[in-house]
Order: C-alpha cells, then sequence, then structure tokens
C-alpha cells in the first residue's frame, strides 16, 4: 500500500518512535526555556532589586549623583496618578464599546469596530506616544501628566473592550428575557442585570489593562516626559516609574543603576499582584459556575 | 363593560406610554453607547490622520527617497530612514527565527502533551512573559543577557560559524544579535499562547482518526494537528511579528543605537521605534520632527497591515468569542 504508516516495520518502527521521543522532548524543552528565561529574569529582579530597595526608597525624590540614598517616591505616585487618569478616560470608552459589541454589535458596524479594536491591540505604544503629543502635547504647550494619561487610556481602551464584550456575551440570554418579561427596559436590563453578572470578568479586563499600561514606558517618553521633583499638577510634566528605570538603567554610576533595579522589582511586583490577582478573580468565578 | 373596556383602555395608554418612555430610554442608551463604539473607530481614524499631517514636511522633502536614504544627518538635515527600517527588519527577523519555534513548541506541549495538571501553571508562567514590562526586559537585557552574549555566546557562534559574515566582528554584547533575542524572548509568550488556543481548537476525531492508524504522537501533531491549525499558527507568528516591530524600550537599551547598516549580528544597529525613543524630545526643528513622526507612520502602516493580517489568519481557524475564550 501507499500508506507510509502500513509499509514501515522493523527498523522504521523504531526510527519513528526515536523521532517521535526528539520531537516530543523538543516541545518540552520549548516549554522549560520558556520559564527558565522567566525565572532567571525574576531572580535577577529580585535579587538586585532587593539589594537596593529600602523604606526611604518609597518615599523620597531622586537624588543628584554622588549623594547616597534617594528614592522614586515621586515616580510611584507619578505612575498611580497616570494610572488613575487613563483608567478615568480609558475604562468607561472601553466598557462603553464593549457593551455596545456585546449588545447591539451584531451588524457591520459591530464588526468594524472589533476589528479596528483588535487591530488597535497591535499599535505600537511608541506611535500611541506621538498621537498623544500631536493631540495633547502640542495644544497645551508642553508636556503634562494628562497628555501621559491619555496615551496609557488609548492602550487600555481595546483590551478594555474585547474582555468586557466576550464576559457580556457569556451571560445567559435567558436573563435578558426574563428581566425584559418583567416591563424593565432594555438599558436597565443591561445595566443592572448584565453588566453586573459580567462584573468579576469585567473587572479582570480592567486589572489586565492597568497592569499593561503600568508598564508602559515609550509612550510617555514625550507625553508624561519624567520629572526628576514632587509634582502631582496633571498640566506639568510627571514621573514614572518605567520612565525612571529606563533613565537610571542607562546612567553610567552604580548608585542609580541599583535604584534601576530597585524600580524593577517594585513595577514588576505591582504587574504581577494585579495579574495573579487578576487571575484569581476569574479563577473564583469559574468554580461559582 | 363600558367600565372594563375604559379601564382595559387606560392600561393600554399607560403601557404605550411606559413603552414609548422606555423606547426613549433604550434609544439614547442604544446612542451613548454606539457613539463609544465609534469612539474607537474615530480615535484610530484621527490617529492616523494626525500622523499624516505632522509628517507631511518630511514628505514632501525627501518623498519615497526617505525610505531609501542611509544618510541620518539632523544637523545636515538630511533624513534617509533606510538604516532604521534596516535594523527593525532584521532584529524582528531574529525574533521570529528564535522566538517562533521555542513558542511553537511550547504551544504543542501545552496543547497536545502536557497532562491536565501541569497545562494550567505552565499556561500561566508562559503567558506572564507577556506580562514583564519592556522597560524591565531592557534592564535585564544590559545587564544580564549581553554580557553574557559577550563573554560567552558570540565567541562561541564566532568559533562554530564564523566563516558567515553573519558572526564575525569584535563582540560587544550590546547589538543586533541582543535586540534580537530579546525581541524573541518578547514574542515568545504571543505566539505560545495565540498557536495554544488555535490547536486546541483542532477536533479531537482528527486526532483519534491518526492514533487508530497506529501513528505515533508525533506523526498526530504534525499529520493532524499542524495541517488542521496552519493558518492559525502562521497567524500567530505574524501576531508576533507586529508586536516585534513596533517593540521599542527593551530594543533601544540594548541594541546599540547606531544608525548603521552591517553585515555583522554582533554590530550595533538602530530600530525605528528607537530612534524615535531616542531623538523625539531633542528634535529642534520641526522638519527633523517631521521626519521622525514619518518614521512612526511606516511603523504604524506596517503594523496595521500585519496585525490586519494575523487577525483575518487566526479568524478563521478559532472565531473569536469562541477559541478566543
Amino acid at each position: 500500500m501507499g500508506n507510509p504508516l502500513l509499509r514501515q516495520s522493523g527498523r522504521g518502527h523504531v526510527r519513528r518512535k526515536v523521532i517521535n521521543l526528539v520531537m516530543l522532548s523538543l516541545t518540552g524543552i520549548s516549554a522549560l526555556l520558556a520559564i527558565a528565561v522567566l525565572f532567571n529574569l525574576l531572580a535577577w529582579v529580585l535579587i538586585q532589586g532587593g539589594s537596593a530597595i529600602s523604606p526611604d526608597f518609597f518615599v523620597q525624590t531622586p537624588k543628584p549623583v554622588g549623594e547616597a540614598g534617594g528614592g522614586m517616591g515621586n515616580a510611584i505616585i507619578g505612575t498611580l496618578i497616570l494610572l488613575a487618569l487613563a483608567s478615568v478616560i480609558g475604562i468607561p470608552v472601553g466598557l462603553g464599546a464593549g457593551i455596545y459589541l456585546a449588545e447591539y454589535g451584531d451588524g457591520r458596524l459591530g464588526g468594524a469596530i472589533r476589528f479596528v479594536t483588535d487591530v488597535l491591540t497591535g499599535i505600537p505604544s511608541i506611535t500611541v506616544g506621538i498621537f498623544a503629543y500631536t493631540v495633547v502635547v502640542v495644544p497645551m504647550r508642553g508636556f503634562s501628566a494628562l497628555a501621559g494619561g491619555v496615551a496609557l487610556a488609548v492602550l487600555m481602551i481595546p483590551t478594555v473592550t474585547r474582555t468586557s464584550e466576550e464576559v457580556m456575551r457569556l451571560v445567559p440570554g435567558s436573563l435578558r428575557e426574563a428581566s425584559l418579561a418583567l416591563g424593565i427596559p432594555r438599558w436597565k436590563t443591561i445595566l443592572r442585570i448584565v453588566v453586573p453578572t459580567a462584573a468579576s470578568g469585567i473587572v479582570t479586563g480592567a486589572m489586565l489593562a492597568v497592569a499593561r499600561a503600568a508598564g508602559e514606558t515609550a509612550p510617555l517618553l514625550f507625553t508624561a516626559f519624567g520629572n526628576r521633583f514632587w509634582s502631582t499638577a496633571l498640566d506639568r510634566p510627571i514621573a514614572a516609574l518605567p520612565l525612571q528605570v529606563f533613565t537610571y538603567a542607562l546612567s553610567p554610576y552604580d548608585d542609580w543603576r541599583a535604584q534601576a533595579w530597585a524600580g524593577a522589582l517594585v513595577l514588576v511586583g505591582m504587574v504581577l499582584v494585579m495579574n495573579v490577582a487578576a487571575r484569581l478573580l476569574t479563577r473564583g468565578n469559574r468554580q461559582q459556575e | 363593560m363600558v367600565t372594563r373596556s375604559s379601564s382595559l383602555g387606560r392600561a393600554t395608554a399607560v403601557l404605550t406610554a411606559g413603552a414609548r418612555s422606555r423606547a426613549w430610554g433604550d434609544r439614547l442608551f442604544r446612542w451613548v453607547v454606539t457613539v463609544l463604539g465609534c469612539a474607537i473607530l474615530i480615535l484610530v481614524g484621527l490617529m492616523v490622520f494626525k500622523m499624516v499631517d505632522s509628517s507631511m514636511p518630511a514628505i514632501q522633502r525627501f518623498g519615497l527617497a526617505f525610505l531609501w536614504g542611509t544618510t541620518w544627518d539632523p544637523v545636515a538635515q538630511q533624513f534617509g530612514a533606510l538604516p532604521f527600517i534596516f535594523g527593525t527588519v532584521v532584529s524582528s527577523l531574529i525574533a521570529l527565527l528564535v522566538g517562533g519555534p521555542v513558542g511553537l513548541g511550547a504551544a504543542v506541549f501545552l496543547s497536545e502533551l502536557a497532562p491536565a495538571w501541569l497545562r494550567s501553571p505552565v499556561s500561566f508562567l508562559v503567558e506572564l512573559l507577556a506580562a514583564i514590562p519592556s522597560v524591565v526586559y531592557g534592564l535585564w537585557g544590559v545587564f544580564v543577557m549581553a554580557p553574557w552574549l559577550r563573554s560567552t555566546a558570540e565567541p562561541a557562534l564566532a568559533r562554530l560559524l564564523g566563516f558567515l559574515p553573519l558572526f564575525q566582528g569584535p563582540s560587544y554584547g550590546i547589538g543586533m544579535l541582543a535586540g534580537g533575542l530579546v525581541l524573541a524572548i518578547m514574542i515568545l509568550p504571543t505566539v505560545a499562547a495565540v498557536s495554544r488556543d488555535v490547536m486546541r481548537a483542532v477536533p479531537v476525531a482528527q486526532r483519534e482518526g491518526m492514533l487508530a492508524l497506529g501513528a505515533t504522537e508525533w506523526e498526530v501533531i504534525r499529520e493532524a494537528v499542524m495541517p488542521y491549525a496552519r493558518s492559525g499558527i502562521l497567524g500567530a507568528v505574524i501576531l508576533g511579528l507586529g508586536r516585534a516591530l513596533g517593540e521599542t524600550m527593551a530594543v533601544t537599551m540594548v541594541i546599540g543605537n547606531r544608525p548603521e547598516i552591517s553585515a555583522s549580528l554582533f554590530a550595533p544597529s538602530y530600530t525605528m521605534a528607537s530612534v524615535i525613543a531616542n531623538e523625539f524630545t531633542e528634535a529642534t526643528y520641526s522638519l527633523y520632527l517631521s521626519a521622525l513622526t514619518e518614521i512612526g507612520l511606516a511603523l504604524l502602516g506596517v503594523t496595521l497591515l500585519v496585525n490586519a493580517l494575523a487577525k483575518l489568519l487566526v479568524w478563521r481557524i478559532a472565531p473569536p468569542g469562541e477559541g478566543a475564550r
């Protein structure tokens, strides 16, 4: 017969088994390699950052070169302000668009929005920075926290939209029908029944979006710009943790490099906590079902 | 009879009034969420428009020659983007060549081989790679990977494959290879997660049929799973490519930032995203800024195309809302 499977026997059989073993091991090694890189990176961040971090790190501003101590307190606050701004702008838009896609989005417009949203996910963050520069920094004549918040919001929107659409689609139609049958208008049904039912999934999506935005550096370079001093004004340049890590990492001073590792540790800690929390939230939800 | 019909009429009146106000509320709500949905379309449209608008001076001044000009000299007002395009393309190719197979391997392991108790934690760890901020990869790249490349990996490559121009020249650690490898790590989770989803969407009957014929597990994967998931896997790789093309910080930190075209992977290079990151705030006159924006526009155009293509390929296998969960 022409079928190689039927033809092969004897030594061919052994060869096939060997190939099988080799290839399957290779796939296992690939997975192992990915995890090894992750652990190596986390170990370095933990060891280097852990040895450089101190309580001062969270409350002080950067010291000039040569002076010991100093911290990134202003950058941590700055990042929190930027994330709050981005959430205030990005989450309502993302959620609204998600509601549209889940509840009304079966037509051609819905398809177009869905497609563009997915494409937006893949837009380089640096071009989002240029966009925020042209629409916020240029008209305001200066770098500002607001511009940084807008840039991060643009990056958050697609994640929030797609995850909230997905979880709202999982809400059973019978719930909507029961509510409508009681004479409750559709908008109230959506806001009072569908959104609360899908709440944990929506929160998960929002958290993942915030976690992604927290680590973004490129769009902040020429929007939030960074600041060596305490500043919470929204119309002025503001410090951000990833920006500070970037600047310090490339500096020639050992003190600053150590601080960069400490900053990376805080940043990774924030991002991991948000990711694990989002993960646990969805798991708890699944167990309920 | 009269009272009954009049009360019925009243009830109908109340109901229609209710329905009318309800229809009004529904219309308003629908209008609001539609506007928010369209805001995304407008956002992307505005982004493209703004970037075209801002790069107009450079486009008019240099025309298409911008794309193959090799001199980047802001002092002389000479702008050619070829060194950056070269750096972006080559570093992304390295990323695909290294990160693609490893990501695919991990996906096969997760989808076909891993026992159930292992699948979920390993998936989570691989996806965590995607959550690590780019700047942290850069930090790790500069202080851990680049020294390793300089002292161990690059000399070894030069010894083994030194006859190729790719692996000649002094090893700095920092350079094209470092940029490509950092990108490889960063696209790995994308390739792994998407191709795993696509492979899990392959019907079990495909595998059972092959197994019943006496095929080994690898033969099942190669002959029954891969062909079925081919366009989705291609989509996953292209999605990774999109990420590699646009990635900025980590590459900027390890690639060396020198606008030269060199045959050697050990030599420093520069990417499109990196030049924007490094020079945008230093651009002292408007033509300079415009040239940088044009690079950003080119990057945006290419990544939009690449992502759209990837989406179409993945959607064919695992339609959104079904496989994407």
